[in-house]
């Protein structure tokens, strides 16, 4: 049954389209973000499904994180090198690298990583319960689904970004230590001094906060976009590919901002 | 006992709009507690969009469903909740969870709405699996098993709490004619040991005849004829004749197969197991 072409939307619909969509987009997150917070502090807590999403989103991510930290380390000291090397400043690389690391690299890129593996996965996995009739079969047996499924991963992202972030940092700082120490002949102690001495707490609570925004963002938006799937196979592919560009786009998004408000108040 | 009569199941002028089709127009069904209501109709019809709203699946554009009384459609979340603990729901696509295995599948529901210790749970869940005939399966996963089985294991694991209000999307389809007809007998069985009330979406005209107390056809989103199956058989509508000639079962063969008991006579038990239940709930508290 085509609808005929007179069924078709007006001009001026057609033309802000998108801004609808937008607006639509952002309702639908924002009740999910609400049912989410909502159902979260309703018993029962289910321990053994946190658990298993701890496991998926922290323990499973930990070995693509470190890799992804150990290379930026290496590739950020490597050009920071060349660069500071211009004006006799390559003694200050090891302060920069943290100072990049900690507010900027590790959170930015953990929460690219967590949107491309643990992100996707939850995509994949919620969009073929809903094809499937799983999230229906949840809520005929008295489980609300968003209780069951979406509280525990949006609170695993929450809670294991910020560690991974750490992790990154540490083994990304591990892999700048390694080249420029071991490779472009940097003079250890004061490579170790300019850490401490440019590197504050402040800009570990600065990647630490940044993280915590990121982990809900991801898995919140992978989650809304695997939910809410529609359309089979096809409908599931789709819905796996929105969720990690539109993570990846809002951690960046997000990362504007908050760099924004957090150097205003510094 | 006038209570008694008070039908189960009360769905007025339902209309579903999804965008701009129109999937049911204003349907108007009854179902008596303690009876089986068999919903046939061609592919399309709107069979299981009806369905799905007698548990809240989905919200009607317009129109009541009314069980015991109560408008589910117009719940809360959390006090739909708690009404959907006595209902039980059959998918035609299985939904059973592929990260569990067949056991966990079933003692699911069990574990979340019961405080029944696993023994218990273990027990019960077996003797559900035997009856269908998938208790060696009880290890696997659902991506394991055939299609046939993994019917049977959705129909356990709808039984297992054994609910009020029973919901089957084409039970027996993809079924062989032998396990069909189990299937059939374990609704007959849920409705005569425990007086529960079913709605049963089938394209078998031998289970339909077999096991329905009432029948109705949906053709287009709107019943086109309603009531026991003899009535059924001999409606004057074209719609109905056609679609009995097409399944091309003999008229003769469309009968019930046992002896059976009144839906009045089992209310009565039914009632008295909303009252234990209820007592359940208020003695929890």
């Amino acid at each position: 049954m085509s609808a005929p072409a007179a069924d078709e939307p007006p001009l001026w619909r057609r033309i802000l389209a998108p801004a609808i969509e937008a607006v639509e987009e952002i309702g639908v997150v924002g009740e999910l973000a609400f049912k989410t917070m909502a159902w979260a502090v309703r018993p029962p807590f289910r321990v053994q499904v946190m658990v298993t999403q701890l496991e998926f989103v922290g323990v499973q991510s930990l070995f693509l994180v470190g890799l992804v930290g150990f290379f930026t380390g290496i590739v950020f000291a490597v050009q920071t090198v060349y660069g500071f090397r211009r004006f006799g400043a390559e003694n200050m690389v090891g302060g920069v690298v943290g100072l990049s690391l900690s507010r900027e690299m590790a959170p930015v890129l953990t929460a690219i990583m967590v949107a491309a593996r643990a992100g996707s996965g939850m995509a994949a996995e919620l969009g073929n319960m809903r094809a499937s009739e799983q999230i229906d079969a949840l809520e005929t047996m008295a489980v609300n689904p968003i209780q069951y499924l979406v509280v525990p991963r949006v609170a695993a992202g929450v809670v294991m970004v910020p560690i991974l972030s750490l992790f990154f940092f540490i083994v990304g700082l591990g892999g700048a230590w390694l080249v420029g120490i071991g490779i472009l002949q940097l003079d250890p102690g004061i490579f170790a001094d300019r850490i401490r001495t440019m590197l504050q707490p402040d800009d570990l609570i600065q990647g630490a906060v940044k993280s915590v925004v990121f982990g809900y963002a991801v898995s919140l938006i992978a989650c809304r976009h695997g939910y809410y799937a529609s359309g089979g196979a096809v409908g599931v592919g789709q819905a796996t590919t929105r969720a990690v560009v539109w993570s990846v786009v809002g951690v960046f998004i997000l990362d504007t901002i908050l760099t924004s408000m957090m150097t205003a108040v510094s | 006992m006038a209570e008694e009569e008070a039908p189960h199941v009360v769905i007025e002028k339902l209309v579903k709009v999804y965008g701009d089709r129109t999937v049911l127009h204003g349907v108007d069904l009854t179902i008596g507690r303690s009876e089986t209501l068999v919903i046939i109709g061609g592919s399309g019809a709107g069979k299981s969009t009806l369905v799905r709203h007698l548990i809240a699946l989905e919200r009607p554009t317009s129109g009541k469903i009314m069980v015991d009384g109560v408008d589910i459609a117009a719940l809360s979340d959390v006090e739909l909740n708690q009404a959907r603990r006595r209902f039980g729901m059959v998918f035609q696509k299985y939904a059973l969870f592929d990260s569990m295995t067949i056991f966990d599948n079933v003692a699911f529901p069990l574990r979340e709405q019961t405080r029944l210790d696993e023994k218990e749970i273990r027990d019960r869940v077996l003797a559900k699996l035997r009856d269908l005939g998938v208790e060696h399966a009880a290890q696997l996963t659902p991506a394991q098993i055939s299609g046939g089985m993994a019917k049977r294991v959705g129909i356990a694991r709808a039984l297992v709490m054994e609910p009020e209000l029973l919901i089957y999307d084409e039970p027996t389809s993809g079924l062989d004619p032998v396990t069909s007809r189990t299937v059939d007998d374990l609704i007959e069985e849920m409705r005569e040991k425990f007086g529960v009330t079913s709605a049963v979406i089938t394209h078998d005209m031998v289970s339909a005849f077999d096991i329905a107390d009432q029948i109705a056809m949906l053709i287009k989103g709107r019943v086109v004829a309603q009531g026991p199956p003899a009535a059924v058989l001999e409606s004057s509508n074209e719609d109905v004749q056609g679609f009995i000639r097409a399944s091309g079962v003999e008229a003769t063969r469309l009968q019930r197969r046992r002896a059976r008991k009144a839906p009045e006579e089992l209310a009565r038990v039914a009632r008295a197991r909303q009252r234990e239940a209820a007592a359940a709930v208020a003695a929890k508290r």
